[in-house]
């Protein structure tokens, strides 16, 4: 198969019961492809963090997936106020969340290592007042 | 593996080939062919929503029927705990059980006394800290196929106890043995009394090689009718006490079986969307910190099942006053058994035969899959989108899958025709 399968959501950052919607969205088509239950675990899991980052951090923005024979891609990219320290946020328990959003008992500092940890290989491509861009890379 | 056998069949002279349970159908099963609706055996998992929502009657259970059980036998009823909230103006249990037995059961095993039992079991298998958190009841049958099918990730933290309608099974036979030594097996037959279609395919489909001890499964509905005739002016013998207490009771309803374990952390949902709600959430490791799913795929719980005659708010409301009647120590299992010799662990003989392990939709042909799912994808941006399921697919991306795998023909869209020339 040469074209990658490519499936995008819009990630509404102005509702915050909707977000999840597209990683829920993202584990039935793997589960309909067929890909084994642990990595759609861990699909599950890192994207739904990154979803939840997005409304959280940037008002929303886009998610991708790419599936080829061998490799499943989870592209999130926003326009929000990017990281100024991807090592701080690399470290667990470091949030920059607001009071209302912790209240909520989310913006524990886990998301970024979460991710990194339910993912194969991620990059993080960030600017202060741009926006991020974060890949979750899956070997099949 | 033995074939699952669902319970749900359609009347091909009543069914209009409408859209209704097309589009209710929570997982997608339903299709309509040739003007008349078809199930998916392998999606289906028997919740019963479209013979809820059928205008037509065309939908139904199957089941035992009370004119087909053989009265020369030792039989033994089996009431769910949601029977008992099915009266109006119902004071005690006793009437309940002693119409059971003037309609000639020769014994009655409350299902409410098994779920006691039941709730001891599962505190000793989340004592276990290896076992996999949070626990999910597999109580509801639907809720446990669900998982099976869609939810490969959660299958081994489903509590693998027998349910209450079996274990209730198990120990009403025992009972009949020791107290009737001259009856042999084959003499005595369980007759289960069932809320819902998907405890009867539960009995129907267990796995080759597994003991049931649910004989006979009969619909809460035919045994009402004839529990009304029976029950008034009926004098409710000695043996007719009930055994369960509220606590058993309580599992016909939402929480029940979650509030008997006596754990803070519990989560309680019912209603088959609010399920899978809970489920791709708990899958998402997004619900904090939970030791105990309850899941219920009829709201409020039993009472409110396809196969309950009554409306089940008005049941739950009834089955908690009576709650009120009974004593309110549960039966213990240590009554029965030596739990201390369990060592901590659930004997084999009270954990479900089969275990609980992710079965896939046909063959894993990963790259067969993203081809079809590729050409599906892109004829579905062609579609009008509208999900009208005139088509006789529930939605427009359903269809377009269908017509890749040959199940269904472009030209089925009613509602363009620029397709012709696709």
């Amino acid at each position: 198969m040469s074209e990658a399968l490519h499936y995008h959501f819009d990630v509404d950052g102005a509702n915050f019961s909707n977000a999840g919607r597209a990683s829920v969205e993202t584990k039935k088509l793997l589960r309909q492809i067929g890909v084994p239950a642990e990595t759609i675990r861990r699909i599950a899991v890192a994207m739904y963090e990154g979803e939840i980052n997005m409304v959280i951090h940037a008002h929303g923005g886009d998610a991708d997936v790419y599936i080829t024979e061998d490799k499943i891609l989870i592209q999130l990219r926003d326009e929000g106020p990017g990281i100024r320290s991807v090592e701080e946020a690399m470290k667990e328990g470091f949030s920059t969340a607001p009071e209302n959003i912790r209240a909520l008992g989310f913006g524990a500092g886990m998301g970024l290592p979460n991710m990194k940890r339910y993912s194969d290989d991620m990059h993080i491509d960030t600017k202060v007042g741009v926006g991020t861009t974060i890949e979750l890379w899956y070997n099949l | 593996m033995a074939v699952y056998t669902h319970s749900v069949e359609i009347n091909t002279d009543k069914c209009t080939g409408c859209t209704t349970c097309l589009r209710r159908c929570p997982v997608e099963a339903i299709r309509i062919r040739n003007d008349k609706a078809v199930i998916d055996a392998f999606q289906c998992i028997d919740c019963g929503e479209c013979i809820r929502v059928c205008q037509h009657q065309a939908k139904h259970a199957s089941y035992d029927k009370l004119s087909d059980l053989d009265y020369n036998k030792y039989l033994i009823a089996l009431p769910a705990p949601s029977l008992f909230g099915q009266f109006n103006h119902l004071d005690e249990a006793d009437f309940v059980i002693q119409g059971l037995l003037d309609m000639g059961f020769s014994d009655v095993y409350e299902v409410a006394k098994a779920a006691e039992y039941v709730t001891d079991l599962t505190r000793i298998y989340m004592a276990d800290p290896t076992a996999a958190k949070p626990f999910i009841s597999s109580a509801c049958p639907v809720v446990v196929r669900l998982i099976k099918l869609r939810f490969p990730t959660l299958c081994d933290q489903l509590v693998p106890i027998l349910p209450p309608y079996e274990l209730a099974g198990k120990l009403a036979k025992e009972r009949a043995m020791e107290r009737h030594p001259e009856l042999s097996p084959e003499d005595i037959q369980t007759v289960f009394i069932s809320p819902c279609p998907a405890k009867v395919s539960w009995a129907k489909s267990v796995m080759e090689g597994q003991e049931v001890y649910v004989d006979k499964v009969t619909s809460m509905n035919d045994v009402y009718m004839e529990l009304l005739k029976r029950m008034k002016g009926c004098e409710p013998g000695p043996g007719a006490s009930p055994e369960a207490g509220s606590v058993g009771f309580r599992w016909g309803m939402t929480g029940g079986e979650a509030a008997s374990l006596m754990n803070d952390g519990y989560l309680a949902a019912d209603g088959i969307d609010n399920v899978i709600k809970v489920l791709d959430d708990l899958e998402g490791g997004m619900l904090g910190d939970i030791e105990f799913v309850e899941l219920n795929a009829c709201s409020p719980g039993c009472v409110g099942g396809v196969m309950a005659p009554t409306n089940g708010y008005a049941a739950r409301l009834r089955l908690q006053s009576l709650g009120k009647t009974v004593v309110i120590k549960p039966n213990r299992l240590e009554d029965i058994e030596d739990v201390e010799s369990f060592g901590g662990v659930v004997p084999e003989v009270y954990k479900e035969g089969a275990a609980f392990t992710y079965m896939p939709d046909g063959s894993p042909d990963m790259l067969k899959r993203m081809i079809e799912m590729r050409k599906a994808e892109a004829l579905s941006e062609k579609l009008p989108n509208k999900d009208c399921g005139a088509c006789g697919s529930p939605t427009c991306k359903a269809f377009a899958l269908d017509v890749i795998r040959g199940e269904a023909q472009l030209a089925d869209c009613k509602v363009r025709s620029e397709f012709d020339g696709l």
